[in-house]
C-alpha cells in the first residue's frame, strides 16, 4: 500500500518543486533547474502509476474507490441546513482515487511530464527559465489537488489555483502588454464562472449538509431528491456556470484565444491538454446531480454543441497556428460537453483522454515548427516544411488525422462514440447529432488546411527565416514521438462494440457513472451505429478534400473563396466580433460606472461630508457675526446706554473737597427747608 | 510567573506605556537610540502578547471571558478596571501586536524629523487600541476608544502628506461625531440599568444580562450603528477612509487600516449584537445592515478600480472588504461570524500588506500616481514577488488567507438568503479586476522610466516587515483550524443570544441519511420514466 498512502506526494511532489524554483530558482543554473523541476514531476508520474496499479489490485469490495484524509481543513462550524436540519460544516484536505480521477491523475502527470520534458528545449534560450519552471510546477501541483481532492471545496482549490497558474503564464513574457492582457482577461473571465461554481457550492453545502464527493453522490442517488428536482437543477447550472469558464465554453470561451500569448508548451499542457478539462471533469465527476436535473443536462449538451460548431467555423479561417489550435480546442471541449450532456460522461472522459494526447502533440508540434521558424506563427508564411523538419511533420499528420477522426485513430473512437451517444442517448437528439457531425466536416477541413498550409505546397517563408529552419533538438521530438504513439493507439483501450471491441475504458468508469435514475438508450441496432460512425467519417472525408483541393491542388482558391463571401468572411476572420461586443457591454461599462461611482462617491457622499463641515463653518461664521453685532451689540449698547446715563454724574464727580462740601450744605439745605415747609 | 500570568492583560496593555515614559528620557537628538528604542519597545509589546498564543486554549476552558482582571476604579459611578479576552478579542490583540511592531519597523528610514514624538505617538496608540479590544467595562472601552483617537489624529496631521491637516481634522471630527452617538447609547443602557436595578454599572457583562426593552434596543441600536459604522466604515460614512489613507504615513496606514477599521466590526460584535439581540436581528434593521453591507462591497471595488493612486485604491478596496465583514456579522450565524471575524484579521493582513508595498515605493519615489509606475517587476524581482502574493491574499485565492474569510462568510450570507450571496460574490469578481489591473499597471510590462530604473529591490528589513504578514496568510489559508476553534466558543455564544432558536434546530447526524423522499416541484418535474430502465438491476 505504499504507493496509495502516499498518494499526496503526487501533487505534493510538484508543490516541491515550485516552491524550490520559486524561491532560489535565480540562483541555479538552467541544468540544476531542469532536474529539479522536470524530475519531480516524473517522480510523481511514476508515483501515480505505482498507485493506480494499486489500485487495481484492491479487493473486489474496496475496488471502486479509495479516500486518504490528510486532515480537517475548514471546521467552519454549525449551520442550518435548507430542510431546517442542524449541520457541521467541514472540508478535508483529503483524497479520492476512484476510476475517474486516476485517469485525470495519469493523464494530468503523464502528459505533464512530457511537455515538461519538452520544455527543456523550447525554453532553453528564455530568460526566466527558472520562473517559467516554477509556474508549470505550481500548475502540476494546482491540477493534480483539482483531480484528486476529495470534496467540492479542495476541488476549487485546485480550480482557482489552475487559474492562477494560467494566468502566471499566459502574461510569462510580461513586458509584452498584450501577454499581461491575455492573462489578466483569463483570470477575470475565469472568476466569472468561479462564482457561479461557488454559489453552486453553497447552494449544494445547505441542500446535502457536505461537500464529500462520496457523501454528495450518496445523497444524489438515495431517492430523496426526484428527477427534475428544482434546487439540482439550480446546482448543475450553477456548477456549469463555472465550467463554462475554466472550460472555455459559450459565453465565456473568449480568455482562450487569446491565452495563446503564453509559451507554446504553456498552450499545450494548461490551454489543450489538462486545465481547460477541468470542467469537463467536474461535470462528469456530479454526473449523480445532473442526472436529476434533465433541464440543466439540455443546458450543457446545447451549449457544448453550440461552442463546438462556432468555435470550428472561427477556426476555419485563422492565420495563427495557434489561433487555430485554440479554436479547435474551443470546439472539442464542446463536444466533452455534447457528451456529458446527453449522459454519456464515459464517452466525454474518453475524448478528453485522446484529446489530451492530440492537442498537446498538435500544441508541442506547433511549438517546434515556431522553433524552427524562429518565432513564426503566421500560417502565410509557411510552407513546404515536410521535409525540412520530418519528425514534426510526421508526428504532426498522426495528431491531425487522430482529431479528424480518421478511422482507428484515438480521435476517431472518442468522437465517434460521442457522436453516435448524442444521437441514440434519450437525452439525445438528431439536432445535436448534426450539430456534431458538421462540427467534425470543419475539423477535418481547417485540421487539414493547417497542415497543408504548414507543410506541403510551396514554401511560404521569408528569405532570412529560410536558413535557420533546423529540426527541433532530441529533448523536443521524443516527447512528440512518445504523444504520437498515443494519439494513435490511445482511443484502443476503449474500442466500440459496433466494432467487435469491448469498450474496456467505459467498463472501467461504469462504478462512477452507475446511476439508478439514469435512462439507459434501447438497444439499437450495430447496423445503425456503424452506418453514423461511416456517415461522420465521410464527413470528415469531404473536410480533408476541401482543404486539399483548396490548399494543395489551386492555392489561389482560398481567396478567390473568401472575396466571393466577403462578410460572412470577415466576420468569421473576427471571430464574430464577439470580443467587441463584450467590450462594448461589459468592460467599458463596468470601467464607465465605476468612474460615474468614483464621482458620485467625491461629489455627493463626501461632498455631503464636506457640505456639513461647511455648513457647520457657515454656521459658526454666522454665530460669530450675531455674537459680535447681536449680542455683544446688546452688551455694548447697554454699556454706552449705562455710560450714557452716567455722564452727567460724572460732571458732578469733581474730586474737589470744597465742591463735595458746598453739595453737603446745599443738600442739607434742601432737606431742612423740606421740613420746614411741611411741618 | 504565575503574577505574569494572572496580569497578563495588564502587562500587555501597559507595555507600550513604560515603553513611552521610557522613551521620554531619550534625548530627541539621538535620533539612533529613539528609534531603537522605539523598536524595542514594540517588540516587546509583541513579545509579552504572545504567552496568549500557548495559554488561550488551556485557560479557563468552561469560561467565554479569560484572563480576567477586574478592580474599582472610580467607585462613585461604578466604572471599573476590568479586562478580560475571548476568542474574537485574542485575535484581535494578536494581529494589533503584530502589526504594530511591523508598522513602526516599516518606519525605520521613512520618518526623519520630529522621530520622538513620532514613536511616542506609536507607543501611545498601541496601547489605546489594545485597551479597546480588553475592556469589559463601557467607561474603560470609552476612555481607550478615545484615547487612540488622540495619536492617530497627530500621526496624520504631522507626518503626513500634503493635505495632512484636513484629512486630519476629518478623522478626528468625523469619529469623534460617531463616538459620541455610541457615548449617549451606553449612558442611556447605564441610567436605564439603574432604575431597574438601583445599581450604577458600566459592566459590559452585567449588562448583557439585563433584559432590555425592544424600544429601547432600538434607539440604542442606533446609537450604537453610527459610531461602528462611521468606524468602519460602512457606506456611505467611509469617505474619511481615503483622505486619511492617503494622507497618513505608511504605518499610519497600516494600522488605520489593519487594526483601527476593526474596532467598528469589533463594536458590532461584541456589544450591539449581544447587548441589543432584538433590535441586532429585527427585520428591518438586518435588511438595512446587509443592504449598506453589498453596497460597501459592489460600490467599494467599482470605485476602487477606477482610482488613480494606489492608496486610494486600496482605501476603497478596504469599503469593500469591510463589507464582507459587516456583512457576516448580519447573517447572525455561526458561519456568518465567524468568518467576519477571520475576514477582519485577513484584511488586517493583507491590506496591511499592501499599504507596506505601497509605502516601499512611496519611499523611494515619493509618488503613488498608478501610471507613473510600470514594469516594476524588471528592476525589482523579489519586490514584485511579495506584492504578487499579498495580492493573492488580498483577492481570495484558496490557501491563501482571503478565501477562508470570504468563503465563509458568503457561506454564511447563502444560509440566510443566496440573494445576498449572489450580490456578494460579484465583488470578489470585481476584486480580482481591480487589483490585477493594479498589478499589471505597475508591475507588468518594460520598465521605461529612468527613474524607476535605477530603483534598488527590498532590503533585508523590509523584507522582514513583509514575510511575517505573508507567513500568517499561508497558515490560515493552508491550516485554518485553530482560528475557528478559538472562534467557536464565543461565536457560538453570540449566536445563542441573538438567535436563540439556532441550535435546537434536529442535528443532521449523517447528511446522507435517507429522509423522506422530497416531492419534486410539479413545472419541473418530468413524467415518470419507464420503471424498466430506471430500477437499479436493469441498468446495463
Amino acid at each position: 500500500m505504499m504507493f496509495l498512502d502516499y498518494i499526496w506526494l503526487i501533487p505534493l511532489l510538484p508543490a516541491l518543486g515550485a516552491f524550490i524554483q520559486l524561491l532560489w530558482g535565480r540562483k541555479l543554473s538552467n541544468n540544476a533547474v531542469s532536474a529539479v523541476s522536470v524530475g519531480l514531476p516524473g517522480v510523481s508520474f511514476l508515483w501515480a502509476v505505482g498507485s493506480f496499479l494499486q489500485f487495481l489490485s484492491l479487493p473486489e469490495e474496496a475496488h471502486h474507490v479509495f479516500t486518504k484524509v490528510i486532515y480537517s481543513w475548514l471546521p467552519a462550524g454549525a449551520f442550518h441546513l435548507a430542510d431546517g436540519r442542524l449541520g457541521q460544516f467541514s472540508a478535508d484536505v483529503g483524497f479520492h482515487l476512484d476510476p475517474l480521477s486516476s485517469v485525470m491523475m495519469l493523464v494530468v502527470t503523464g502528459v505533464g511530464f512530457l511537455i515538461h520534458f519538452y520544455s527543456i528545449g523550447y525554453m532553453g534560450h528564455e530568460g526566466g527559465y527558472y520562473r517559467f519552471f516554477g509556474y508549470l510546477n505550481l500548475f502540476m501541483f494546482s491540477m493534480l489537488v483539482l483531480v484528486l481532492a476529495d470534496n467540492y471545496l479542495m476541488m476549487f482549490v485546485g480550480w482557482e489555483g489552475v487559474g492562477l497558474c494560467s494566468y502566471l503564464l499566459i502574461g510569462f513574457y510580461f513586458h509584452r502588454k498584450s501577454a499581461s492582457d491575455a492573462g489578466k482577461k483569463a483570470f477575470i473571465v475565469n472568476r466569472i464562472g468561479d462564482a457561479g461554481f461557488l454559489l453552486g457550492v453553497m447552494l449544494m453545502t445547505v441542500t446535502f449538509g457536505t461537500l464529500n464527493f462520496v457523501e454528495v453522490t450518496e445523497a444524489a442517488r438515495s431517492g430523496r431528491f426526484g428527477v427534475g428536482d428544482g434546487v439540482m437543477t439550480a446546482i448543475c447550472i450553477l456548477l456549469f456556470v463555472g465550467a463554462t469558464g475554466k472550460s472555455a465554453q459559450i459565453p465565456l470561451y473568449v480568455w482562450l484565444p487569446d491565452a495563446m500569448e503564453g509559451p507554446t508548451p504553456v498552450s499545450a499542457l494548461i490551454h489543450a491538454a489538462t486545465m481547460v478539462t477541468a470542467g469537463v471533469y467536474m461535470v462528469a465527476r456530479s454526473n449523480a446531480l445532473f442526472i436529476l436535473a434533465p433541464t440543466a443536462m439540455a443546458l450543457v449538451a446545447a451549449v457544448g454543441a453550440g461552442t463546438a460548431i462556432w468555435a470550428a467555423s472561427i477556426g476555419l479561417v485563422q492565420n495563427d497556428i495557434k489561433r487555430v489550435l485554440a479554436y479547435s480546442t474551443v470546439s472539442q471541449l464542446g463536444y466533452m460537453f455534447l457528451a456529458c450532456g446527453v449522459a454519456a460522461f464515459g464517452a466525454g472522459i474518453f475524448h478528453l483522454m485522446t484529446h489530451a494526447f492530440f492537442k498537446a502533440l498538435l500544441f508541442l508540434g506547433s511549438g517546434s515548427v515556431i522553433h524552427a521558424l524562429s518565432g513564426e506563427q503566421d500560417l502565410r508564411k509557411m510552407g513546404a516544411l515536410w521535409s525540412r523538419i520530418p519528425t514534426t511533420a510526421k508526428t504532426m499528420l498522426a495528431a491531425t488525422l487522430a482529431i479528424s477522426g480518421a478511422p482507428l485513430l484515438s480521435g476517431f473512437f472518442s468522437k465517434d462514440e460521442i457522436l453516435w451517444q448524442s444521437f441514440a442517448s434519450p437525452y439525445g437528439s438528431k439536432i445535436l447529432w448534426i450539430f456534431g457531425v458538421v462540427t467534425a466536416g470543419m475539423t477535418a477541413f481547417y485540421m487539414f488546411r493547417l497542415f497543408f498550409m504548414t507543410f506541403a505546397g510551396k514554401s511560404r517563408v521569408p528569405h532570412e527565416v529560410e536558413h535557420h529552419i533546423h529540426e527541433s533538438p532530441r529533448s523536443m521530438t521524443v516527447p512528440l514521438v512518445i504523444l504520437a504513439v498515443g494519439a494513435v493507439a490511445a482511443g484502443w483501450i476503449g474500442w466500440p462494440k459496433a466494432l467487435g471491441g469491448s469498450n474496456h475504458f467505459e467498463h472501467f468508469l461504469e462504478p462512477v457513472f452507475e446511476n439508478p435514475m439514469l435512462r439507459i438508450a434501447e438497444h439499437q441496432a450495430w447496423s445503425l451505429e456503424f452506418g453514423l460512425m461511416f456517415f461522420s467519417v465521410a464527413v470528415a472525408a469531404v473536410g480533408f478534400y476541401i482543404a486539399y483541393r483548396w490548399y494543395v491542388k489551386s492555392p489561389e482558391t482560398p481567396e478567390r473563396v473568401a472575396a466571393s463571401v466577403e462578410p460572412l468572411y470577415q466576420v468569421l476572420l473576427n471571430k464574430y466580433y464577439v470580443d467587441e461586443l463584450y467590450d462594448a457591454l461589459f468592460v467599458n461599462r463596468t470601467k464607465n460606472l465605476g468612474n460615474v461611482l468614483a464621482a458620485f462617491d467625491l461629489g455627493v457622499v463626501d461632498g455631503g461630508v464636506n457640505g456639513i463641515g461647511w455648513t457647520t463653518r457657515l454656521t459658526a461664521e454666522l454665530s460669530r457675526l450675531w455674537d459680535l453685532w447681536v449680542i455683544d451689540g446688546l452688551v455694548n449698547v447697554l454699556a454706552f446706554m449705562t455710560k450714557l446715563l452716567s455722564y452727567p454724574a460724572r460732571i458732578l464727580q469733581t474730586g474737589r473737597v470744597q465742591s463735595y462740601a458746598l453739595l453737603i450744605v446745599l443738600g442739607v439745605l434742601v432737606f431742612m427747608g423740606y421740613y420746614i415747609l411741611h411741618f | 510567573m504565575q503574577f505574569f500570568h494572572d496580569h497578563i492583560l495588564s502587562i500587555i496593555l501597559f507595555t507600550p506605556v513604560l515603553g513611552l515614559v521610557l522613551l521620554l528620557f531619550i534625548p530627541g537628538a539621538n535620533k539612533n537610540a529613539v528609534r531603537w528604542w522605539g523598536n524595542i519597545a514594540m517588540f516587546a509589546s509583541f513579545l509579552v502578547s504572545l504567552p496568549l498564543v500557548f495559554w488561550f486554549n488551556s485557560e479557563a476552558p468552561s469560561q467565554q471571558f479569560k484572563f480576567i482582571e477586574r478592580a474599582d476604579w472610580i467607585p462613585s459611578i461604578g466604572a471599573q478596571y476590568f479586562l478580560g479576552i475571548d476568542g474574537i478579542s485574542f485575535l484581535l490583540i494578536m494581529l494589533t501586536t503584530v502589526l504594530g511592531f511591523l508598522s513602526v519597523l516599516s518606519s525605520w528610514t521613512a520618518i526623519q524629523e520630529r522621530m520622538k514624538e513620532y514613536y511616542a505617538m506609536f507607543l501611545l496608540l498601541q496601547a489605546g487600541m489594545l485597551g479597546v479590544f480588553m475592556s469589559l467595562d463601557f467607561f474603560l472601552f470609552y476612555v481607550f476608544w478615545e484615547v487612540m483617537l488622540v495619536p492617530m489624529y497627530f500621526i496624520i496631521g504631522v507626518w503626513g502628506g500634503p493635505r495632512k491637516l484636513y484629512a486630519a481634522i476629518k478623522f478626528f471630527l468625523y469619529t469623534l461625531a460617531g463616538s459620541v452617538l455610541m457615548l449617549l447609547g451606553i449612558l442611556t443602557l447605564y441610567f436605564r440599568y439603574h432604575t431597574d436595578t438601583g445599581i450604577y454599572t458600566f459592566n459590559v457583562l452585567a449588562l448583557q444580562q439585563h433584559g432590555w426593552p425592544a424600544n429601547l434596543q432600538f434607539w440604542v441600536f442606533w446609537a450604537f450603528m453610527i459610531g461602528f459604522a462611521i468606524k468602519v466604515p460602512m457606506f456611505p460614512f467611509h469617505t474619511w477612509l481615503p483622505d486619511a489613507h492617503v494622507e497618513a504615513p505608511t504605518a499610519g496606514s497600516v494600522i488605520l487600516a489593519g487594526v483601527l477599521l476593526k474596532m467598528g466590526t469589533y463594536g458590532f460584535v461584541r456589544f450591539s449584537l449581544p447587548l441589543l439581540p432584538q433590535a441586532s436581528a429585527s427585520p428591518v434593521i438586518v435588511k438595512i445592515m446587509v443592504t449598506l453591507s453589498i453596497i460597501a462591497i459592489i460600490y467599494g471595488a467599482l470605485v476602487s478600480m477606477m482610482q488613480r493612486d494606489m492608496k486610494k485604491l486600496i482605501a476603497y478596496s478596504s469599503v469593500s472588504h469591510l463589507g464582507f465583514c459587516t456583512l457576516g456579522i448580519f447573517a447572525l450565524n455561526p458561519h456568518g461570524l465567524s468568518g467576519s471575524i477571520i475576514q477582519q484579521i485577513n484584511h488586517g493582513i493583507s491590506t496591511g500588506a499592501l499599504f507596506l508595498i505601497v509605502g516601499l515605493i512611496y519611499e523611494r519615489r515619493h509618488t503613488r500616481e498608478i501610471k507613473e509606475f510600470t514594469g516594476l517587476s524588471n528592476v525589482m524581482p523579489v519586490y514584485a514577488t511579495l506584492f504578487m502574493i499579498v495580492m493573492l491574499s488580498s483577492i481570495g485565492l484558496p490557501l491563501l488567507n482571503g478565501f477562508i474569510g470570504e468563503f465563509t462568510i458568503l457561506q454564511g450570507a447563502f444560509e440566510v438568503s443566496w440573494h445576498w450571496a449572489a450580490w456578494a460574490v460579484v465583488g470578489i469578481v470585481l476584486g480580482a479586476a481591480y487589483m490585477l489591473w493594479l498589478y499589471q499597471r505597475t508591475m507588468f510590462g518594460t520598465c521605461d522610466n529612468p527613474k524607476n530604473q535605477v530603483l534598488k529591490d527590498l532590503s533585508f528589513r523590509e523584507i522582514a516587515t513583509l514575510v511575517p504578514l505573508v507567513i500568517w496568510a499561508f497558515w490560515i489559508g493552508l491550516y485554518p483550524k485553530p482560528f475557528f476553534q478559538v472562534l467557536e466558543k464565543p461565536v457560538t455564544a453570540i449566536v445563542q443570544r441573538v438567535n436563540p432558536s439556532f441550535f435546537q434546530a434536529p442535528p443532521a447526524v449523517s447528511a446522507a441519511a435517507p429522509l423522506a423522499p422530497r416531492p419534486a416541484p410539479a413545472a419541473l418535474a418530468e413524467p415518470p420514466a419507464d420503471p424498466a430502465h430506471s430500477a437499479p438491476g436493469v441498468a446495463h
